[in-house]
């Protein structure tokens, strides 16, 4: 058995892994809403921030 | 003089109403109550991202009641289980980053929501919460009370559950999958070096190519197989017919060079050939989520209303549930969604949304309502006289033209040139296979399934697809919103083009106003800007915004008289402003718009508001008038037609009086005389004639705001591109049928391999990505460049 069947099979194997990744994402939305999300990363760091000017006033 | 603006809404504070409350100012109680909730709940953040984002929120006295109806909330749900609802809900206020922290965080507001998530494209906010802890009715308060109120409308009570359609992506990964895998895989045998590794793993490498491609050949293609398989029983030849024989031929004449081993089949150029043509579909799917095309009145209709059962008890019931005799409350700025006898003494009703004229008409006790109209008074009862169906409004949207055009086909360029293409392609692979076959049979076939390969038509079929897209997107940045890339081919063949007056060629935002009579001096005109201040009628918006900039008095005894204008006592004086009849004075018949000032009851003149037409109106009607036959429909009267005759080329029709079904039928017999007509309104006066046009453009003062169904939606403020847009479409029908020759080109060049031939695996895998890379760039710089010239 040659060593490039492995080869092979395993590089498919991972092909197919990224296709089910990408298909389950698909399918969860993830495509549907282009804009949002890039805006709701934003909310947690801004929360920080403002907390921790507060703390520095008290 | 400075002014203070809401620290929530943005809006001008004026000095007496100020509210000061935490060290901020706001205008209004309403204002200042949504501050305090959201500091009392630690939300104030919500004023960090963005300044004044906020709306003020309105009364809700009683709007929401129908929420209470067990049957219409469950329409309104997208999912119900027990313990579990989900509701979607349109906020048309959703415009920036603060909407959407808030909105996510409304399970600060109130723990019984679970969670919340907001679609910003398409101005939703989806809410998760335990129906046994809160109510929809409850959430929708809410939501008013922080100043979101959500938008419901009869359209969601009939709407079926969308389904997101994402076959195209699923396909276009499985293609690029299967494309990329084999690409590689077939690698090694492109250079065919006489290698002991190579000769020995060849049946190895060649059956997982073809085990890789069939996903990409019976999944990702179907699609063509399908469309082809249509239009053959329809007996037309579009450009599918090619591509699905070319990808069948190309399937099996490389399944049978590999069992055969005669060779490594063309599964590259196959997957590479579905890949892309998928891509040309995607891209050529442009898609606006926060416009709508498709509306009909039941966007605008209420879901619900009140009805008095015989008892005297007051229910909501859906709008649909209302039949003949049925007796209906109609309150203030609501909306008659029935035709039916008014049995209330008198009211106003406002009828512009049907007709496009901006005046309220009187109704007496015994008179007819129409469907559609708002009513402008105090509560009213009325006798219902037909169902929602059969109403006068309504029945417009029963004309052919809503039904007929979902199946209008229209021929786009691509299938009028595969019409010919692909009879040429089978004659050619013909006459060469009978004159291969009497010099070598295996050639023979081998040159027949070539030929059909190489002429596949993926440059071609690319083309159009990447030329409108690309043009979609550009016309999308500069604001005129179309429904599909079909349009700009239609724009491009329009010779007339019908402008609707009343909100397209005039703008009320501008309305030029001037006084009749003794001009107010500087103090009175201060007591009358003080007194608009506080009326919400557009024509006290209007005139406020027209009156010169003065400090603003306090006003006493403030009285507004629905449908005829508003009093007050400013610093002793009694000031009147309204129509003739409530001021005093003599009524005239006018074909204008006539506000009218009293002065401790004497009345000092009148204020008149013309029409004013959009700026560039009369260059943009002199660029298009050599080019399309122009033609101007209006539903009022005929007092500005010497106004427009002169402002406008003198060839330009002008009709007035034109009811909505009137607009139609003229739409339709231009179309008879062989014209094709372009179509611009806005109101949905104009939606019928919107709809049997070739191309239905609505403009909109707010695309956000709501337009009838069109094929495409400008924003005012590019009215006077008209033209511009008219010359790009024209100009990408240029740019694709230089794209069609071109790749015409790249057909001859394949075609004349394949007929001798010598097609080998390798060309094929070549002149396919070279033939696809230049097209594609091509339309893009060519586009571009066109859209850039002007």
């Amino acid at each position: 058995m040659s060593v490039i069947y492995l080869l092979i099979s395993i590089s498919i194997v991972v092909a197919i892994s990224f296709f089910i990744a990408f298909v389950k994402a698909v399918k969860s939305g993830q495509y549907d809403d282009d804009y949002t999300p890039s805006v709701r990363m934003l909310f947690d760091d801004e929360l920080t921030k403002n907390q921790s000017k507060n703390d520095n006033s008290n | 003089m400075e002014t203070k603006h809401c620290f929530h809404c943005g809006l001008d504070v004026i000095k007496k109403d100020e509210i000061i409350f935490d060290g901020k100012s706001f205008c209004c109680n309403g204002c200042k109550t949504v501050y305090e909730i959201f500091s009392l709940n630690g939300l104030t953040d919500y004023y960090a991202f963005e300044s004044n984002p906020g709306a003020t929120p309105l009364d809700i006295n009683g709007r929401y009641d129908f929420l209470d109806n067990g049957d219409i909330v469950k329409r309104l749900l997208e999912f119900e289980e027990a313990g579990t609802a989900i509701a979607s809900l349109y906020i048309p206020h959703i415009h920036c980053s603060s909407c959407i922290w808030i909105l996510e965080n409304l399970n600060r507001l109130n723990v019984n929501i679970r969670n919340s998530q907001v679609n910003f494209h398409e101005k939703k906010v989806r809410i998760v919460y335990n129906p046994d802890d809160i109510s929809l009715k409850q959430i929708v308060e809410l939501l008013c009370k922080i100043g979101y109120e959500p938008y419901i409308s009869l359209e969601n009570y009939e709407a079926t559950k969308k389904k997101v359609d994402r076959d195209l992506i699923y396909k276009l990964g499985v293609a690029f999958f299967c494309f990329g895998n084999v690409m590689l895989l077939s690698f090694p045998e492109y250079f065919e070096v006489e290698e002991y590794w190579l000769d020995n793993y060849r049946g190895f490498f060649r059956w997982l190519i073809f085990a890789l491609s069939l996903p990409s050949f019976f999944y990702a293609a179907s699609g063509y197989y399908i469309s082809a398989w249509k239009s053959l029983r329809s007996r037309m030849l579009n450009i599918d017919v090619p591509i699905a024989l070319g990808l069948v031929v190309m399937f099996i004449r490389s399944t049978v060079d590999i069992v055969f081993d005669l060779g490594q089949g063309f599964f590259d150029s196959l997957t590479g050939l579905v890949f892309f043509m998928l891509l040309g579909k995607l891209f050529q799917q442009k898609t606006y989520n926060f416009l709508s095309f498709e509306r009909d009145f039941k966007s605008y209709f209420p879901i619900a209303v009140t009805k008095i059962l015989p008892g005297g008890a007051e229910v909501s019931v859906p709008v649909y549930d209302i039949v003949q005799g049925d007796r209906l409350l109609i309150r203030n700025q609501e909306l008659i969604p029935v035709d039916g006898i008014l049995i209330s003494k008198n009211t106003a009703i406002d009828y512009s949304f049907v007709t496009g004229e901006e005046a309220l008409i009187e109704k007496q006790s015994g008179d007819k309502l129409f469907a559609g109209g708002r009513q402008m008074k105090e509560v009213i009862e009325m006798e219902v006289l037909s169902s929602v169906s059969q109403s006068y409004l309504t029945q417009l949207w029963s004309n052919d033209v809503f039904t007929k055009k979902d199946a209008k086909n229209y021929k786009t360029l691509t299938d009028t040139i595969s019409r010919y293409f692909t009879p040429i392609l089978l004659l050619i692979a013909i006459v060469s296979f009978s004159v291969w076959v009497f010099i070598d049979v295996t050639t023979a076939f081998n040159v027949f399934t070539a030929v059909l390969i190489v002429a596949c038509p993926c440059a071609l079929a690319l083309s159009a697809p990447f030329t409108l897209g690309n043009v979609l997107r550009i016309m999308g940045n500069r604001k005129l919103y179309l429904k599909n890339a079909t349009v700009i081919e239609q724009m491009a063949k329009i010779d007339t083009i019908v402008f609707d007056k009343t909100g397209t060629i005039t703008t009320n935002k501008k309305s030029e106003i001037y006084f009749e009579g003794e001009e107010p001096d500087h103090k009175q005109s201060a007591f009358i800007k003080s007194l608009l201040r506080a009326s919400n009628h557009p024509l006290s918006r209007r005139l406020y915004d027209y009156l010169p900039q003065t400090n603003l008095l306090p006003v006493e005894d403030f009285r507004e008289i629905t449908g005829q204008g508003i009093e007050g006592v400013i610093n002793g004086f009694f000031i009147r402003i309204g129509s003739a009849a409530f001021v005093g004075d003599d009524t005239e018949v006018s074909s204008q718009t006539l506000v009218y000032i009293s002065i401790n009851r004497n009345c000092i003149g009148r204020y008149v508001f013309t029409n004013s037409y959009r700026n560039g109106l009369s260059a943009l009607f002199h660029q298009l008038k050599g080019k399309y036959s122009l033609k101007v429909l209006s539903g009022d009267n005929e007092g500005e037609r010497e106004a427009l005759s002169n402002l406008l080329p003198v060839n330009t029709q002008l009709i007035f009086n034109q009811k909505p079904e009137q607009k139609l039928q003229f739409i339709e017999n231009l179309q008879k005389q062989g014209h094709n007509v372009m179509m611009i309104g806005d109101g949905l006066n104009d939606a019928g004639a919107l709809a049997q046009s070739n191309v239905g453009v609505a403009i909109s003062e707010n695309v956000n705001v709501f337009s009838p169904a069109c094929d495409g939606i400008l924003d005012a403020s590019q009215f006077t591109k008209i033209s511009y847009f008219m010359k790009l479409s024209k100009n990408t029908i240029k740019t694709i049928k230089m794209s069609f020759t071109l790749s015409l080109l790249y057909n001859v060049v394949g075609l004349s391999f394949a007929v001798t031939g010598k097609l080998l695996p390798l060309t094929a895998a070549i002149i396919m990505p070279l033939s696809t890379i230049t097209i594609i760039s091509f339309v893009t710089i060519m586009s571009n460049y066109y859209a850039k010239r002007h």
